[in-house]
């Protein structure tokens, strides 16, 4: 733990003596070896830190895989691994959404999973490191992915900055909460491969339109493709390039290289995005893709335009404009009417539900429970913006005004792309992971800006009066992109630097302890282990998801099928290796309505749906007992909000108990018989008595005596948290 | 309103015998590339875009090598950039578009079929 701190603190002094040999180095153009070693050598030790700061959660817990989507995962890529990659591409999985299946193949994002086989791949047979098990793999590919991250954010800044701000925006990427919180050793998701396809993407863009290859187009839709294949955040990116070039359009910066940078980007984009199976034709037929052919219809008209003005003598360019738009004006009146009638007729232009959630951010909460209810499709509160963000937050609005001296393509995509996800993380939380690495790039300039106007005044030894100062190095600093330096702040007194740099350092610092405190205490929790603190200063694990899932492993038949609540499907699969009803690639809602319907029914009536489809074993999540919040009564609402959309006889209303939903005494006698409630308080009374309380709650529960007809309890864990209970062929009767 | 059309006409193509002879093959090849794409778009509006994947590999071949065709004219149109070592300039441009040229194939001929 000690070498990580050492490093970060490494890693800040060298960036600081990088960015003041950059105010001296700029001037002339070159780059010294020394300022060359500097930067290399900063860069490596940034790349370092973004790695070890995410190893909190194995030196904490243990190298397992996290969460839920990451088990799914995880059970992909051990396919792909063992059985090669065709099989990964063919896989039919039986053993999920019984009695449907699920083609596996051909809706996930394969990025992330091929990535790690192709890695795994290598280090087995190139490295002939046969020790590491596709676990491993697994669990690293966070923190690899995430130095990548660090190093394509320096390439990109250094692209349309300079060098300073290249390492300062690194450094903030490596270390943002935010980030971290996605991609902690062992959070094996889609996100930890995609922000580095994200930013490389954006750099190799950002590349081509300055420099008008094409080679480099080939490239950046190279990575785009790779960005496609790896998450389906991919939308943001092709609506977001657009805009950025529409932009340019519309501030009269048309120019040869954009056109070459933009409409390769687009042809080889899109055509390369529907290889993919989960793409396939959505790429030319829904909305989300459109924004791209539309602006490159703009750009060919626009060069189009440009050209015949160039070819054409000055009358006849003015005739043919004349023609053109008295032309355009009825040619756009009938096409639009087309599209609007299209638009309206069309079955194939349709957004997904996920995208409208975006544009109406009350869209998900009306129509769509299932997206409304997971937790990271909420809005953000306002803490989390700065907890997870800190300098970043602060320093973005500054950052997007110093964008704007001098206002280049590569600055106007950074502040396009900060306000534009700024707006988005605002309607859905996991978005916050587009506005990090924005924020980090806007932050790295703001930053870089002042100090260097501090360092330059650092290095103005002269104690001259101000008028001499600023005057002959106006002429020097014609073209400077500072306006602090040319409006006098230049020659702030040498003190007052100093003091301005070490107050920058200081913050910095306190920074990175404030990003590695959260990272090592809010983000590495697996979420499948859980911690506390004993009274005496050690630490208690609960480790009763994995006990419960081995019960089922070693317990059951190897055909049994468990139903659950969706959120425990993917780990049931993985962990248990057992058939579930329906797990968190929610495709089918109602098939989860069915089960969110049962879970809300009467015993009986539960148990004959829960017979109908060949359950075999039920499993509550409670944390009643310790206290634990996220269990399956704090999601009741959901399932009975989620299977009233598809069936009529389950009301809301029904569950609420006495001004709000409850389960003491006072709760409604529908939710007192639910088969939900039930299992998670069946026996409770025994353990914690009759007036016990229920500790997540802090209410007593409304029903000691619970009795069970239909389910057998077969297993419950140390601390209760999951409770597994047995559907019986017919109902025991000596109680009823 | 047609006289301005023919008028029109008139000054561009006498302004555009001017061009040098190779922009005016990368032209034929600009305006080969998209009729060949529209006879494709007009085929498949009349005949049904039954195999819809060979439809798109072929329209967005031809459209993404007209583009390419235009990005590579543009970027040798002598006139627009005037600048030293237009022979150097020249090879290494050539060499970018073969290169996507190439790459935009590769990836058409994965629809084929």
């Amino acid at each position: 733990m000690a070498t990580p701190a050492r490093m970060r603190k490494v890693g800040v002094a060298g960036e600081k003596g990088e960015t003041r040999n950059k105010g001296e180095v700029e001037k002339e153009q070159t780059q010294s070896p020394i300022a060359a070693t500097i930067e290399i050598t900063t860069l490596v030790l940034i790349a370092a830190v973004a790695f070890s700061i995410r190893l909190f959660s194995i030196v904490k817990y243990e190298s397992v895989i996290h969460e839920f989507d990451p088990y799914f995962n995880y059970r992909v890529t051990q396919l792909a691994s063992e059985k090669g990659v065709d099989a990964f591409w063919n896989f039919f999985d039986e053993r999920t959404w019984y009695p449907l299946g699920r083609v596996v193949g051909g809706t996930i994002y394969p990025g992330l999973t091929l990535t790690a086989t192709w890695l795994y791949k290598v280090l087995q047979n190139v490295f002939k490191l046969h020790p590491v098990n596709v676990k491993d793999v697994c669990v690293m590919i966070g923190p690899l992915f995430s130095s990548f991250t660090a190093i394509s954010t320096y390439l990109m800044v250094r692209q349309v900055r300079s060098r300073g701000a290249g390492l300062l925006a690194a450094s903030f990427v490596a270390t943002i909460p935010s980030y971290i919180s996605r991609s902690v050793a062992g959070s094996y998701d889609n996100e930890a491969v995609a922000i580095f396809a994200l930013t490389f993407t954006f750099y190799l863009y950002l590349k081509s339109i300055k420099t008008g290859s094409m080679f480099w187009g080939v490239c950046a839709s190279l990575s785009y493709f790779y960005m496609v294949s790896s998450w389906g955040g991919y939308t943001f990116i092709i609506n977001l390039i657009p805009i950025h070039a529409l932009a340019l359009l519309i501030i009269n910066k048309f120019s040869t290289n954009l056109y070459t940078g933009y409409s390769m980007f687009i042809i080889n984009g899109t055509v390369l995005a529907m290889v993919l199976p989960v793409i396939g034709f959505n790429a030319v037929e829904t909305s989300e893709h459109f924004s791209g052919f539309f602006v490159l219809a703009l750009m060919n008209g626009v060069a189009l335009v440009k050209y015949l003005k160039r070819t054409l003598t000055e009358a006849a360019y003015n005739k043919a404009l004349r023609l053109f738009v008295t032309a355009s004006i009825g040619v756009m009146g009938i096409v639009s009417l087309a599209v609007i009638t299209f638009a309206m007729t069309s079955p194939t232009l349709r957004w997904s539900g996920r995208s409208l959630s975006l544009l109406d951010p009350t869209y998900a909460s009306k129509y769509i429970p299932i997206i409304a209810s997971v937790s990271e499709h909420q809005a953000p509160s306002w803490s989390s913006f700065i907890n997870d963000l800190r300098l970043g937050i602060i320093l973005m609005g500054s950052g997007i005004i110093s964008c704007f001296r001098p206002l280049s393509e590569g600055s106007l995509f950074l502040v396009i792309w900060g306000v534009l996800s700024v707006y988005f993380s605002a309607v859905m939380v996991r978005l916050m992971l587009v506005l990090a690495p924005a924020a980090c790039c806007l932050a790295g300039i703001a930053l870089s800006d002042v100090l260097e106007v501090l360092c330059k005044s650092y290095h103005i030894t002269a104690p001259a009066p101000e008028e001499t100062v600023t005057s002959p190095s106006k002429k020097k600093r014609k073209g400077r992109r500072n306006s602090r330096s040319e409006s006098g702040l230049g020659a702030i007194p040498r003190p007052l630097a100093l003091l301005g740099i070490s107050g920058t350092i200081f913050v910095l610092s306190y920074h990175l302890f404030h990003c590695s405190f959260l990272g090592g205490e809010g983000y590495s929790s697996p979420s499948i282990i859980l911690q506390s603190r004993t009274r005496d200063g050690g630490v208690y694990i609960f480790d009763d998801y994995r006990e419960g899932y081995s019960w089922l492993r070693e317990n059951t038949d190897y055909e049994a099928k468990v139903a659950s609540w969706w959120d425990y499907g993917y780990q049931t699969t993985a962990m248990a290796d057992r058939t579930v009803l329906v797990d968190n690639n929610t495709w089918n809602n109602t098939h989860i309505a069915t089960v969110g319907r049962a879970m809300a029914s009467p015993e009986e009536k539960a148990w004959v749906q829960f017979r109908k489809l060949d359950v075999d074993y039920v499993f509550v999540i409670f944390g009643g007992l310790v206290g634990y919040s996220s269990d399956d009564i704090n999601k009741f609402l959901w399932m009975v909000r989620i299977g009233g959309g598809v069936y009529g006889d389950i009301k809301e209303r029904d569950y609420i108990g006495e001004g709000y939903y409850r389960i003491d005494e006072k709760a409604s006698p529908t939710m007192l018989n639910t088969l939900m409630y039930k299992l998670s308080y069946y026996r409770f009374a025994e353990t914690v008595g009759r007036d016990g309380m229920d500790r997540v709650r802090n209410t007593k529960f409304g029903n000691p005596d619970i009795t069970l007809n239909y389910f057998q309890e077969v297993f419950t864990s140390k601390h209760w948290m999951i409770r597994i209970y047995k559907v019986l062929d017919s109902p025991t009767l000596e109680q009823a | 309103m047609l006289g301005d059309l023919k008028e029109i006409v008139q000054v561009f193509s006498r302004e555009y015998s001017k061009t040098p002879k190779l922009l005016k093959i990368v032209d034929c090849f600009i305006l080969y590339a998209l009729t060949v794409a529209a006879l494709q778009f007009a085929y498949m509006n009349l005949f049904g875009s039954f195999p819809y994947n060979a439809f798109l590999g072929g329209f967005f071949c031809t459209l993404g090598f007209a583009v390419l065709t235009v990005c590579f004219r543009m970027q040798i149109d002598v006139t627009q950039t005037e600048g030293a070592d237009k022979l150097g300039n020249l090879e290494k441009v050539f060499a970018d578009y073969c290169v996507a040229c190439v790459f935009l194939f590769f990836v058409s001929i994965s629809y084929v079929g």
